[in-house]
């Protein structure tokens, strides 16, 4: 690592006033610290924000859920209030990473994390996302592991996360404070596709803190899936991964959302797939239709074609086991 | 950016507790924990394997939750209540997990060994794990290149009820 200069804030406006194009937020630092030792990120300054106190799990006056910006990943993930009103949050957090990182990661750092795209790993090589205007070597190169939905002729990347896909799935808000004040964010404009301008991950302005994330009352709770495909059984990163939630009148469909990871540069959703599927009984056909809706307009490179059809069979099988319910899954939580 | 540190990058006094003995010490803001531990205090039982949180050598507790140490900055671990593997041992007898390990040979090189105790031990600490499946989903984050994998399912599943007896206390080791 380069040298920086560290610097703990006690109130997230003297965060907020420290904050500038040379220095960077730490809080579980598992992602920014790798990035260091990498010289992909060279801040320097660093704010840590571990003792701004953003640290609670609280229900919000209308039936909702505020998540404090810091909360370790695990406690999220282990939380009963979570497990019982929003399991699929659970089940992705614990798709993600490992139990040592979940202990470190926060809520609102999981949010930020970078790609893990080879190239803008590699500092000896060219990467839009690293070094603006430098190229991209992953477009002709190797690119199993890229996008194969929203990218750019500038970047192929993919957004890493999986509790960001469920976060999608469940339309949170994200609740950010910057120097003129609080705004929020719904969780479907938060991150952004790479266009020309790939360095830019997410609408965040630099002085900008995520201070918490806002769920809206649960919907959810017993028809969920998260589905991850990845090359080992766990301690991977998704090729793919689907966030499936049904909510059921009777028999037919009364909500439905469907998210995709590892596919685009921000979590996959299609608004028309969704209004599609309410007010149908579940059935293969209809799922196979969703998924295919959900993949119009993939345009895969020349290593991941395989995931077009990876995504619509784990889309088809995720709406499936929703549908059948965590208990007729057998399903942890 | 120039070799010479930016304004402010001095040393930083941090108060925290290792193995039970409190401690004052004076770090770089880039000094990671797990070079903290090896390289200032001598506690070479925390290895360097891959120094990117990929491979769980570095595996330690803090608060009685197991962390990379090394993607841990040591400045930020003010108050940190820690345990290394040389802090499991108390009275001069070895931890059940220790024991377990040595029973069923759970190790070859041993290079992975004190990050897969100390992440077991967080494993116990968390109590999500009552299956031979379910630990090794929850051991996932500790590689071991012997692939010594049954055998240390084998320990941790057996030392796991044996553990429960024990005082699951964040600190840890002996209070001076």
């Amino acid at each position: 690592m380069t040298p920086f200069s560290y610097h703990k804030p006690a109130s997230v406006s003297e965060a907020i006033s420290l904050a500038d194009p040379g220095s960077r937020f730490i809080a579980g630092g598992t992602n920014l610290v790798d990035l260091m030792k990498e010289n992909v990120v060279r801040p320097e300054r660093l704010i840590d924000i571990s003792g701004l106190g953003l640290n609670g799990i609280h229900a919000t006056a209308n039936a909702g859920v505020l998540i404090g910006a810091l909360v370790s990943n695990a406690d999220l993930a282990w939380h009963p209030m979570i497990q019982q009103l929003y399991p699929l949050l659970s089940e992705a957090i614990l798709a993600g990473a490992s139990p040592q990182l979940r202990n470190m990661a926060s809520t609102g750092g999981n949010l930020l994390q970078r790609t893990r795209c080879y190239y803008f790993y590699d500092t000896g090589t060219p990467c839009n996302k690293r070094e603006p205007g430098s190229g991209c070597p992953a477009r002709d190169g190797l690119n199993r592991i890229h996008a194969i939905l929203g990218a750019s002729a500038a970047c192929v990347a993919t957004h890493p996360s999986d509790m960001c896909v469920a976060l999608a799935a469940l339309e949170a808000v994200v609740h950010v404070q910057g120097p003129s004040g609080e705004r929020q964010i719904p969780f479907a404009d938060f991150h952004r596709l790479p266009e020309d301008t790939p360095e830019r991950d997410n609408q965040l302005a630099v002085d900008e803190l995520v201070t918490g994330i806002e769920l809206p009352p649960p919907l959810f709770e017993h028809h969920y899936r998260y589905l991850k495909i990845r090359d080992r059984a766990s301690y991977a990163f998704a090729l793919v991964s689907v966030a499936a939630a049904l909510r059921f009148d009777g028999e037919v469909i009364q909500q439905a959302r469907l998210a995709l990871g590892g596919v685009a540069h921000k979590p996959w959703r299609v608004p028309d797939v969704e209004r599609m599927l309410i007010g149908q009984v579940p059935c293969e056909a209809l799922f196979t239709q969703a998924a295919q809706m959900l993949l119009q307009g993939a345009q895969p490179l020349s290593h991941n074609g395989f995931k077009v059809t990876l995504a619509q069979r784990a889309s088809v099988r995720a709406l499936s086991e929703a549908a059948l319910g965590a208990a007729g899954r057998g399903a942890r939580p | 950016m120039s070799a010479t540190a930016p304004v402010g990058a001095e040393e930083h006094r941090i108060g925290l507790t290792i193995n039970g003995q409190p401690r004052s010490l004076l770090v770089l803001p880039w000094t990671t924990l797990l070079d903290l531990l090896r390289e200032q205090l001598d506690l070479i039982g925390t290895k360097k394997g891959c120094d990117h949180g990929q491979c769980g050598a570095c595996t330690v507790l803090r608060d009685g939750k197991r962390i990379n140490a090394c993607l841990t900055l040591a400045v930020m671990c003010e108050g940190a209540h820690l345990v290394t593997i040389e802090g499991l041992a108390s009275d001069g007898e070895l931890h059940p997990l220790q024991r377990a390990f040595i029973r069923h040979d759970a190790f070859q090189c041993g290079y992975c060994t004190p990050g897969q105790i100390c992440s077991a031990v967080g494993l116990a600490n968390e109590g999500h794990a009552n299956t031979p499946q379910a630990i090794r989903e929850q051991m996932s984050g500790n590689l071991c290149r012997c692939g010594a994998y049954s055998n240390i399912v084998a320990a941790v599943e057996e030392a796991l009820p044996s553990m429960n007896d024990r005082p699951q206390a964040p600190q840890g080791g002996t209070t001076p």
